[in-house]
């Protein structure tokens, strides 16, 4: 079965979502993560949505679910590199999600979650080596 | 009878009715030195032309009714058109039509002595003189809207420049008043320019917005909403007292949104937040 | 209003609202719509086939392109499930049916220049909603 891939960066987790997701697809991409947060105790979350041209309310219900999520288990979840007209879309949908941090790109995404790793006295990898685990859990 | 020297009146006496109705338009002055002589003369002749088609296509024995010929329509249009875009009021392109009165009148008048038919073609001519000037007064007002529509979207395109003030800091002043579709484009030209230039903080100042009414309001913030989704920040900036006052009397919640009385005062809040420091240039050689 | 080219696609599963997303914005493209009232459109039409799945028991859309003073698209979402009872209340901000934020039918009656929603119970749902280009 398709999955998106997440890539882990040190003590982060980053997943980049260029395909038009369908429900399912969306459903295992919040499934993986909640599994791999716990498996590298991993302390951030960035989910890059600048490939994505529409979010509508289901997908901006994962973004919550997955931020939520996170939350408890410790990680920060930023959603970087959401197009203009996705946020004008969304403010008049009226969806705001609220509680999930943004920045404009994958790099000052990063920067949030390094200086909130720092904040919370955390050793963080400059250099973290960027491998793709690319299998599926079972 | 009376039906037949109209039509030929106009055939006949085209040269001298056209000289008569030059020395009438120039005399009342509506032309406004605007238009080139030759080509009132040229429009003065194609109007008796047409009409002289209108009369001759028309009921023989009541012509103020007959129908306006497209390509009578299309003529007045064309004049009507140029004059509007010339800034000619609606009565001075009316004059246009209203004038050939007198010299026609004059010609229906030496044409014949029987006064009676001297009055029905008065009539019936004043009639359909009548019509052909208000429907270039209709078309003068088609076209004048025409005109201020279009000016109102290239106001629309002009009236919102988005610039940088520093590395990562934008600002947007906005003059005038906020509607929807307009804060539609100012909200797309802002979102875009951050993306483009990476900046994570957008100055919006309202100096120049003379009211703000709950609708304005909440269009601000679905623009700061919009701006804090893609991962930037903004400073409203310019409120003016009484403006303030009114936001507060609307019971408008700006929520966490940072406001600063004015444009310098976000600009060194934005400084701020950029990791920069204002400082005078004494202090700085002071310090060396 | 004239139809100037005209397509229906079935919502039967999840993976189709993906189908209707990709034909609708290929026909707002076509329409000269601009990118931010294309982006409200296929949203738009992502929220009603995801009703029309889950709570109309799928159905399908028809896709139109219109002319009317200006091009535009308009879509018919239809479907023969149960019905929506009390139609005022499912379209006020905030409520919902089940397991959606609640911002449904109104949130994209916002994002329309038109909206129209007929529904009968034991029969099903008609919604119809359209964009125009500016």
């Amino acid at each position: 079965m398709e999955h998106i891939p997440i890539l882990r960066m040190g003590e982060f987790l980053l997943i980049t979502v260029q395909v038009d997701m369908h429900d399912r697809l969306a459903m295992k991409l919040q499934d993986d993560l909640t599994e791999r947060i716990v498996r590298f105790g991993s302390r951030g979350v960035l989910i890059d949505i600048s490939g994505l041209e529409i979010v509508d309310s289901f997908i901006g219900r994962m973004l919550g679910n997955i931020a939520s999520v996170s939350r408890i288990l410790d990680a920060e979840t930023v959603v970087v590199g959401m197009q203009p007209a996705v946020a004008i879309t969304l403010v008049e949908l009226g969806l705001e999600l609220p509680g999930i941090r943004t920045a404009l790109s994958v790099e000052r995404g990063m920067q949030i979650l390094r200086r909130e790793a720092e904040l919370a006295g955390l050793e963080v990898l400059k250099d973290a080596n960027m491998e793709e685990d690319g299998n599926p859990p079972e | 009878m009376s039906t037949v020297t109209l039509s030929h009146l106009l055939r006949s006496q085209e040269s001298s009715l056209l000289e008569a109705w030059l020395a009438e338009q120039r005399r009342s002055g509506n032309v406004r030195n605007l238009i080139a002589d030759s080509d009132l003369k040229r429009q003065s002749a194609e109007f008796i032309q047409l009409l002289q088609q209108t009369v001759a296509e028309g009921d023989s024995t009541d012509y103020s009714s007959s129908t306006i010929s497209r390509e009578m329509r299309r003529f007045l249009d064309s004049i009507t058109g140029d004059r509007a875009q010339l800034g000619f009021s609606p009565s001075e392109t009316a004059t246009f039509i209203f004038s050939f009165k007198r010299p026609l009148f004059e010609a229906i008048r030496t044409s014949t002595n029987d006064v009676t038919a001297q009055i029905d073609e008065v009539w019936n001519s004043s009639l359909l003189l009548d019509r052909l000037g208000l429907y270039v007064t209709e078309s003068h007002q088609k076209a004048r809207e025409g005109i201020i529509l279009r000016q109102q979207q290239e106001m629309l395109e002009l009236s919102t420049p988005v610039v940088k003030l520093w590395d990562g800091v934008l600002a947007l002043p906005i003059i005038g008043t906020l509607d929807s579709s307009r804060t539609q484009t100012i909200m797309e030209s802002l979102l875009e320019r951050i993306v483009e230039t990476g900046s994570e903080i957008a100055i919006i100042d309202i100096t120049g917005v003379p009211t703000v009414d709950t609708l304005t309001a909440q269009h601000l913030l679905k623009t700061v909403t919009a701006a804090r989704l893609m991962g930037a920040e903004c400073i409203i900036s310019g409120i003016r007292p009484q403006i303030a006052q009114t936001i507060v009397h609307l019971g408008v919640e700006l929520g966490d949104v940072v406001t600063k009385a004015s444009l310098a005062d976000a600009f060194k809040i934005a400084l701020q937040r950029t990791g920069f420091a204002l400082a005078k240039r004494s202090s700085i050689t002071a310090v060396k | 209003m004239e139809i100037l080219q005209s397509d229906v696609l079935q919502i039967r599963q999840p993976e189709d609202i993906v189908l209707v997303r990709t034909a609708v914005r290929k026909i707002a493209i076509a329409s000269k719509l601009g990118l931010v009232d294309q982006t409200k459109l296929v949203t738009a039409a992502s929220e009603i086939a995801r009703n029309t799945l889950d709570y109309g028991l799928g159905g399908e859309v028809r896709v139109d392109m219109v002319r009317d003073a200006r091009t535009g698209v308009r879509l018919t979402f239809t479907d023969e499930g149960p019905g929506i009872p009390d139609l005022e209340r499912a379209m006020t901000d905030g409520w919902t049916s089940g397991k959606g934020m609640g911002l449904g039918l109104s949130g994209t009656r916002r994002l329309m220049d038109e909206f129209q929603i007929a529904s009968k119970v034991g029969e099903g749902t008609t919604v119809t909603i359209a964009k125009w280009s500016r």
